[in-house]
């Protein structure tokens, strides 16, 4: 099937989605695993690809992004609702 | 070894373009810059797009930036039109050229006798440039020549993931051939300083790093106060970013990941090979100015909403981030990174813009080349008019 997220960095925990995904439904990358999402996830939004315990790295563009702010299941849709993002200012 | 076909300069950097340019050291001469290239259509010209009326640091910066424009490697010979009383040294323009082994010629305005002789004259000279620069052959030469100016404009929420990291992959292979990348546009660094330094080759880059993404940050804060975010963050967050940082991200992969090994000022010439910054301001034609008198040979564009424009004697590659611009504007678009959302991977998209760059370094015209979008020479300027 075709791919609907893409790993952008080797290290990421967390892939971006290429279309609107509906919970439930599969996450499809190239050479890995098919998963389902937890909730809805809509187009250029991240979906997590590992469980991440409370305080845990995100991790995009080989970079630390933020930490989760509670106990994250893969298939979660990652955003400032449950990531406490890093801003330098 | 990788090598790629250019024209040898006496400076001993090479072009991939054999141009002879036209540029004005200010835009009175604007005029007659555009008579003598309508004269003769096979050289171009560089119109100039501020007034010479300026103080304070510009002074040095126009310099520069005009200086380094007329050696920038691409340009074999160059006719400099100057009116007489501007600011910007035309004098200067020429003595840069000169020491570049470039052949050179200055005109001015108020001594040759007014627009029409100036024009008379200068269509002789270019006319003699254009039947020297023929002579020159291409020969091979190792990537350590050649430069790559990195530029997005008009992002959108796939740049980041699509175009930007493609160019990344790009930019990566170059680098380990020996190249130079120039990633500029200080203000879509904001928010990633603490990464940037990590990635500096030594302590002295780190700092500058820091430094001028601290200046650019307070800049921003000064003149545009609340404004402020909408410049650093164009696009904002609804299309899924969750920081500044993260936004900022998408812009800097542009460069890969390899080490910075220097930052230079707008439109210095980098002294090192691999990954340099340039402080440099982030809209489009200001930026490409700089990289184009930094050296640049060819610029990497990439773009989500569109845009046209190119760079005269510099061959300027737009990259699409989505399907729907690519197929919009398809005269204009040289790759299509929207194909990563449709099932390629990265990989493969940014060998494809490496496969490309090497057939423009062997005279393929891009897109904007073709469309003759060769655009002004826009300089970055700082402080008021006078």
């Amino acid at each position: 099937m075709k791919p609907n997220a893409i790993i952008i960095h080797e290290k990421d925990n967390v892939a971006v989605v290429l279309e609107d995904i509906q919970q439930e439904q599969p996450v499809i990358i190239e050479n890995r695993e098919a998963f389902e999402t937890i909730s809805d996830i809509s187009y250029s939004h991240k979906v997590l690809l590992e469980d991440v315990g409370s305080g845990g790295d995100i991790v995009k563009y080989g970079e630390v992004i933020g930490q989760a702010t509670g106990e994250l299941k893969k298939g979660e849709w990652i955003h400032t609702h449950n990531m406490n993002v890093i801003e330098e200012s | 070894m990788d090598t790629f076909p250019g024209y040898e300069r006496a400076d001993g950097t090479v072009g991939i373009r054999n141009h002879v340019a036209i540029v004005p050291s200010v835009s009175c001469a604007n005029g007659v810059v555009a008579n003598i290239a309508k004269a003769v259509p096979e050289a171009i010209p560089l119109f100039h797009g501020n007034g010479c009326g300026r103080g304070g640091i510009d002074v040095e910066v126009h310099n520069r930036t005009l200086q380094n424009i007329c050696k920038n490697p691409n340009i074999a010979a160059v006719l400099i039109v100057g009116l007489g009383c501007e600011f910007v040294s035309a004098e200067g323009m020429s003595m840069v050229s000169s020491f570049a082994g470039r052949p050179q010629a200055k005109l001015m305005i108020q001594e040759e006798g007014g627009s029409r002789e100036t024009e008379k004259k200068g269509i002789e000279i270019v006319r003699g440039f254009l039947e020297d620069v023929k002579k020159l052959e291409p020969k091979q030469f190792p990537m350590e020549k050649l430069i790559i100016g990195l530029e997005c404009g008009g992002s959108d929420a796939f740049s980041g993931v699509t175009a930007n990291p493609a160019v990344g992959v790009a930019s990566d292979w170059f680098v380990d051939a020996g190249a130079t990348v120039i990633l500029t546009e200080t203000t879509e660094m904001i928010g990633t300083s603490h990464i940037l330094e990590k990635r500096a080759a030594d302590p002295e880059t780190a700092e500058k790093i820091k430094a001028i993404i601290a200046k650019t940050e307070q800049k921003t804060h000064e003149v545009l106060g609340p404004l402020a975010k909408v410049v650093i963050a164009p696009g904002n967050m609804d299309g899924g970013l969750s920081s500044i940082q993260e936004k900022a991200l998408g812009c800097i992969i542009k460069a890969g990941t390899r080490a910075i090994q220097q930052v230079v000022d707008y439109a210095e010439v980098p002294a090192k090979k691999g990954v340099v910054v340039m402080d440099g301001p982030g809209y489009d034609t200001e930026s490409m100015t700089g990289l184009a008198a930094g050296g640049a040979q060819i610029i990497l564009f990439t773009t989500g909403r569109g845009n046209p424009i190119g760079f005269p004697v510099v061959p300027v590659v737009k990259i699409a981030s989505n399907s729907r611009l690519y197929k919009n504007m398809p005269d204009d678009m040289d790759v299509n990174a929207g194909e990563i959302l449709e099932g390629k991977s990265l990989e493969q998209k940014g060998n494809e813009i490496r496969d490309l760059i090497l057939r423009v370094a062997n005279g393929d015209q891009t897109c904007a080349e073709q469309n003759g979008q060769n655009g002004i020479m826009c300089v970055y300027t700082q402080t008021t008019a006078f």
